[in-house]
């Protein structure tokens, strides 16, 4: 399972980086900037919850859980 | 542009005279399997693989001609030259497999009449579009046609599940057209015979440079896969003691030095990450400084957003200011911002903009770090007169 | 008994009103992008959900209350078709219309993995439609309107919404001044 953003929807509300602070943080402007090095990053099984409550949090609906 | 013409001459010669034959969708994915031919559009994904995709599902065609990229000046000739042969592809792939529709799209810089005259007959709409640097991205091409804003949608459904009209959608660049419709008349054997075995055909490359005595001779080429970089420019005129570097790929490509021994092919352009993309081949005069010719153009791709992506619209104008910085001798910026700024917009986008904004910055230091440090020490040798 | 539910009708509209002002007021704040301190992000947002859901909820027994009440003499059809009611058919008529607004949002909101953003967000902007017209259901029909302790209710909720609003508008209202963007197109 992967996370992944959708660029033309994320406005940049920050909600997913304070609950998935082990995969996001946020760049200089406010959008989800991941914290590996992958472009959607692999969810491990103990973050799944944390990641799909990330899902149901985000404003835009911006953010998706893929694979 | 004038036009070089070459033994190679297969695209922009007279029409074929022989019609064009009716294959199968499993013969026609065979046969360009044999061929190897590969998309001349600039992403160079097997052609075999995208007809695969959508065979069996009664998809929409689109030939791409919509050109974006300002180096690249081949799919406009192709269209002047032989729009026959780009209409013969698109009616070889329809027919073959069972297209609901087959449409051309046409960028504002492709000519238009010599194509609708010919197309009048056959099944392929000519469509006239408005294009900037990124309508001729798949998915901004299938919204325009759409009748939506021709900006990318995010890449999560593809456009050969869904695309023009709702239905899966192939889009292959005019150029591949037309390769397809004389590999369907001549056979697989005839496009491997130039080339190389894991990089056969030819391609139309659009040669350039940044001064005016640098080429004698800048224009469309078509040229075989697999020859020296340094006789391409050779052919084109090119003083090579003026040529300080190539810009291969275009403004989403990457610098390759002078002095490389390099094939005109996707492996050994890999070397430089580079690949072959679209064919264009810019060459860099000594009298042009390097970091100053790149930020012109990270400027004009930053302007060139779609305006969707937040990191696209943030990140670009400042990787722009902060090469136009490094490209002012004495100005403070440091490399490792040009390098965190390109972080900050790589990979995050619906579509490759960044990622290929992202590439061309990375090249640029390195293969000009020499010239960077000069700069950074308040120097500069280019010295454009 | 009657008495009770002319009570509860009256009082479960005033407090509905305050949490609608309190959903309204965090919603704008959430749309900066700014956290609030302790809250977060994500927590404002959920606060501002729980207090409009909170709002419904007391909408619902609000307009309950006064179908039970043979005083009010709710017909099913004032609920809602505005503008129908024999008391004060206008004052009345905006209640019923608050309802409607109220309810197409709350479906919408509940609904937003189904219809998208776009819908969600269009129909979301109604929200600045339905505080005024509750607002103005609540002094024109209330039987409170001219007490001292609605008046300040009333006050106090419309400067906070009004200086929410007017703050939205400022330039320096998102956190990151460069962080929204005008969109091409927003899907």
């Amino acid at each position: 399972m992967r996370i992944h953003v959708d660029w033309t929807r994320c406005d940049g509300h920050g909600a997913c980086a304070e609950l998935l602070p082990e995969l996001l943080t946020t760049d200089d402007w406010g959008f989800p900037l991941v914290t590996g090095d992958e472009r959607d990053p692999q969810v491990t099984v103990s973050l799944a919850g944390h990641a799909r409550r990330a899902v149901k949090a985000c404003p835009l609906q911006a953010l998706r859980l893929v694979d | 542009m004038s036009t070089l013409l070459t033994s190679t001459d297969r695209l922009l010669g007279p029409a074929p005279e022989y019609p064009l034959p009716h294959l199968e969708a499993p013969e026609l994915i065979r046969l360009v399997e044999e061929a190897g031919l590969t998309g001349r559009g600039g992403g160079g994904f097997p052609t075999a693989r995208k007809l695969a995709s959508v065979a069996g599902h009664l998809p929409v065609v689109v030939g791409n001609a919509m050109e974006g990229e300002p180096l690249s000046a081949k799919d406009a000739l192709l269209l002047a030259r032989s729009p026959g042969l780009v209409v013969d592809g698109l009616s070889l792939v329809g027919a073959a497999l069972g297209a609901k529709r087959l449409v051309l799209a046409l960028g504002p810089r492709i000519p238009a009449e010599p194509v609708q005259l010919a197309a009048r007959g056959t099944r392929v709409e000519v469509r006239l579009l408005p294009g900037g640097f990124v309508a001729g991205q798949e998915s901004a091409l299938v919204n325009l046609l759409d009748g939506r804003p021709g900006v990318p949608s995010d890449p999560r459904v593809p456009v050969f599940h869904r695309g023009v009209d709702g239905r899966p959608t192939l889009v292959l660049n005019a150029e591949t057209l037309a390769q397809l419709a004389l590999i369907a008349r001549n056979g697989a054997a005839w496009f491997r015979a130039v080339g190389t075995p894991s990089d056969p055909g030819t391609f139309l490359a659009t040669i350039s440079a940044t001064g005016p005595t640098t080429l004698r001779h800048p224009g469309v080429l078509e040229i075989a896969r697999g020859l020296p970089l340094r006789s391409a420019l050779r052919t084109a005129g090119a003083d090579l003691d003026r040529v300080t570097g190539v810009l291969v790929g275009g403004y989403h490509g990457a610098w390759v030095p002078p002095d490389a021994d390099v094939l005109l092919t996707v492996d050994d352009l890999a070397r430089f990450r580079a690949s072959p993309g679209a064919g264009v081949l810019l060459v860099l005069d000594r009298d042009t400084c390097p970091l100053a010719h790149a930020a012109t153009i990270a400027r004009y791709l930053a302007g060139q957003s779609a305006r969707q992506c937040g990191p696209c619209v943030n990140g670009m104008p400042l990787l722009a200011d902060a090469l136009a910085r490094l490209a002012s001798p004495g100005t403070a910026t440091t490399v490792t911002e040009v390098e965190r700024l390109r972080g900050l917009v790589d990979g995050r986008g619906a579509c490759a903009h960044p990622d290929g904004t992202a590439r061309f910055v990375a090249s640029t230091m390195q293969v000009f770090a020499a010239h960077v440090q000069q700069h950074l020490e308040g120097a500069c040798d280019a010295d454009p007169r | 008994m009657n008495e009770a539910l002319w009570a509860l009708g009256r009082g479960t509209g005033v407090v509905a009103l305050v949490v609608f002002t309190l959903s309204i007021v965090l919603g704008i704040l959430s749309r900066s992008g700014r956290p609030v301190a302790g809250l977060g992000r994500f927590g404002l947002n959920e606060v501002h959900r729980t207090a409009a859901l909170t709002g419904v909820g007391l909408i619902a027994v609000h307009v309950g209350s006064l179908f039970l009440d043979p005083y009010a003499q709710l017909h099913l059809v004032d609920a809602v078709v505005p503008f129908l009611g024999s008391f004060r058919p206008l004052w009345q008529g905006l209640g019923t219309l608050a309802v409607d607004l109220l309810a197409v949002v709350t479906v919408v909101s509940l609904l937003r993995r189904w219809v998208g953003p776009r819908i969600f967000r269009a129909v979301h902007w109604l929200t600045y439609a339905l505080w005024p017209v509750a607002m103005l259901h609540a002094l024109g029909n209330g039987t409170d309107a001219w007490s001292l302790w609605m008046d300040t209710v009333a006050v106090l909720c419309t400067g906070a919404v009004a200086a929410a609003v007017t703050w939205r508008l400022l330039p320096s209202y998102a956190e990151r001044g460069r962080s929204r963007i005008a969109r091409v197109v927003t899907r």
